[in-house]
């Protein structure tokens, strides 16, 4: 019996080290990243490759000095943020009226707002182009913003409809009894309720916008460039200065790690349109 | 109001999502199928005519064409192998109670949040850099040839840093979908003297079946457009070693300002992207939608 005991806490332990090891593992590359942007660049250059070395900020100051990393991170922030709230301006209405009044078509319609997600960037991406060139809008932040919307506005619409749906109507009703209009439910009974759900959808939707690289490449030079466009800019060969690379790419990634670290069970639910809970 | 009235007028409320979702498809649709049929060229922009499907003949007889069709094909596929067969591994893994657990989950899921120019440029030249790269010196110090990554493998570096990123993916949700199995169920099985492989093929497995359908869908989506990864490492080369559908048509879109064949482009990717996407959601919309009215 105890050998069996024994035997069984070996597995366990052997189990343990195993998911520490596959965890490091993925983990390994962000890490190095960040260990890269406190050394110099001849550290970083170095073989074999120093572990132990002594920090130094001088690409973080370099970065905010002379990249101009603080225009790029305002890009970023007014077109995720922007994307963010007009997305949920128009995805709100429209998961209310989906939960809560639904005809015969809302389920073809939610499943052709779904559809929208497969047409590929590409396939649109010359007409975008052309369009945003003639209404004087390349390289601007508001092309982005409303790009980013309309990219992430059908998950943001599922992902809404699918908090409303798990709501009582009783609530809403008993509400309606005491002669509150659409717009008091909303804003007093729908979204205190649901404002957990509403804030996770806000939060997938800015971290998708600010990660999002295919359109920030297309569509801007440097006027409106966010930062997954500034770290881009240093895959050309005069760029490759590893330490500093790697100091932007952490200053660029370090916010939206940290909200999807807070936020991971909840953008399961976003991400999977509900389907797996 | 009448009460039916204000049914309908709330029934509005649906109109600026849809409407706009159907402008922002619609609208640059059109247009690709119009552009798809003119010779219509950037550089020289008074010159555009109609072409029939010339542009389409063009598309299809260029010698990228298919190479960039079966890198397309090579990238999603082999992505999806990885991260759904490693996903579901490591999500069993660390599935039951170890110290440490959280810790290791948030490790697990890191990459996802990593914007796609940062991860692929940390794993050209910090890890896979032929000289100073962490491989090479992982290479060197167990005596052996460091391997020059996207020189001498292009397409499978493009494919370990896609992977990279979205395994996180696919183990955030299994790991999601494990929790809510019964354990009563799998407890009696192990009682009854169920090996771990039974509970594992029998129990397990099933159970994640829906989720594996969910990762395949949604991943097949985004992998089809992979662009930004190519874009900073390879540029879609060398030669044409990792042009992939959309990175083709951009090339011939806003390089080569050849709107009318990069528009036919566009459309096959429309069309394949519609392909794969009309079968997943055969698998599994139904499951979607199984609670709305």
């Amino acid at each position: 019996m105890s050998t069996a005991k024994s035997r069984k806490q070996l597995w366990r332990n052997i189990r343990t080290v195993a998911a520490w090891a596959v965890g490091f593992a993925m983990f390994f590359p962000i890490l190095w990243m960040l260990l890269t942007s406190f050394k110099t660049e001849l550290d970083a250059f170095h073989m074999p490759p120093s572990f132990f070395f002594t920090p130094t900020l001088e690409n973080y100051a370099t970065i905010l000095e002379r990249a101009n990393y603080m225009h790029y991170a305002w890009n970023s922030i007014v077109t995720a943020g922007g994307a963010t709230v007009l997305g949920m301006v128009v995805a709100v209405p429209a998961a209310y009226a989906f939960a809560y009044h639904p005809t015969k078509r809302t389920r073809g319609t939610l499943l052709w707002m779904l559809s929208t997600k497969m047409l590929p960037g590409v396939g649109v991406l010359v007409p975008i182009y052309l369009l945003a060139r003639d209404l004087n809008l390349l390289d601007s932040r508001t092309a982005l913003v409303v790009v980013f919307a309309m990219v992430n506005l059908p998950i943001m619409v599922w992902m809404i409809y699918t908090y409303f749906r798990d709501i009582p109507m009783d609530i809403l009703e008993a509400a309606r009894m005491d002669g509150a209009n659409t717009w008091k439910i909303m804003m007093h009974v729908l979204l205190p309720v649901s404002r957990g759900g509403l804030a996770s959808t806000a939060l997938l939707c800015l971290i998708l916008s600010w990660n999002e690289s295919f359109w920030s490449l297309n569509l801007t030079t440097s006027q409106a460039a966010p930062l997954s466009a500034l770290v881009a800019s240093f895959s050309s060969p005069e760029g490759l200065f590893w330490a500093k690379l790697s100091a932007v790419s952490t200053l660029a990634c370090a916010p939206i790690l940290v909200l999807g670290w807070l936020s991971q069970k909840q953008l399961v639910r976003g991400l999977t349109f509900g389907a797996v809970k | 109001m009448s009460s039916k009235a204000k049914t309908q007028a709330e029934r509005l409320l649906a109109q600026p999502a849809t409407l706009m979702l159907f402008a922002w498809m619609i609208v640059p649709l059109a247009m690709t199928v119009y552009f798809s049929v003119q010779y219509f060229n950037l550089l020289y922009p008074n010159k555009s005519s109609f072409v029939g499907l010339e542009n389409f003949a063009y598309f299809f007889t260029y010698p990228s064409f298919w190479t960039s069709i079966l890198n397309t094909v090579l990238l999603v596929g082999c992505v999806l192998l990885v991260t759904v067969v490693g996903g579901v591994l490591i999500s069993v893994l660390v599935d039951d109670h170890f110290p440490g657990q959280g810790i290791v989950r948030m490790l697990l899921i890191s990459p996802f949040f990593v914007m796609p120019t940062v991860a692929a440029l940390t794993w050209k030249n910090l890890l896979m850099n032929p000289v100073s790269g962490f491989f090479a010196w992982i290479a060197t110090s167990l005596g052996m040839t460091p391997v020059n990554w996207f020189a001498d493998w292009p397409l499978l570096s493009v494919i370990m840093v896609v992977a990279w990123e979205w395994l996180p993916f696919a183990i955030l949700i299994f790991v999601t979908a494990l929790q809510s199995m019964d354990r009563e169920q799998k407890e009696a099985a192990q009682m009854d003297g169920a090996k771990a492989w039974d509970i594992f093929w029998h129990l397990t497995l099933p159970h994640l079946r829906r989720p594996i359908a969910v990762v395949i869908m949604v991943e097949a989506i985004f992998l089809l457009n992979v662009f930004a990864e190519i874009f900073v490492t390879t540029n879609g080369g060398p030669g044409d070693a990792t042009t992939n559908v959309p990175f083709l048509v951009y090339t011939q879109a806003l390089l080569e300002f050849d709107v009318g064949a990069a528009s036919a482009g566009g459309l096959f990717a429309v069309v394949l992207a519609n392909l794969v996407s009309i079968f997943l959601v055969r698998l599994i919309g139904k499951s979607l939608t199984a609670g709305a009215k």
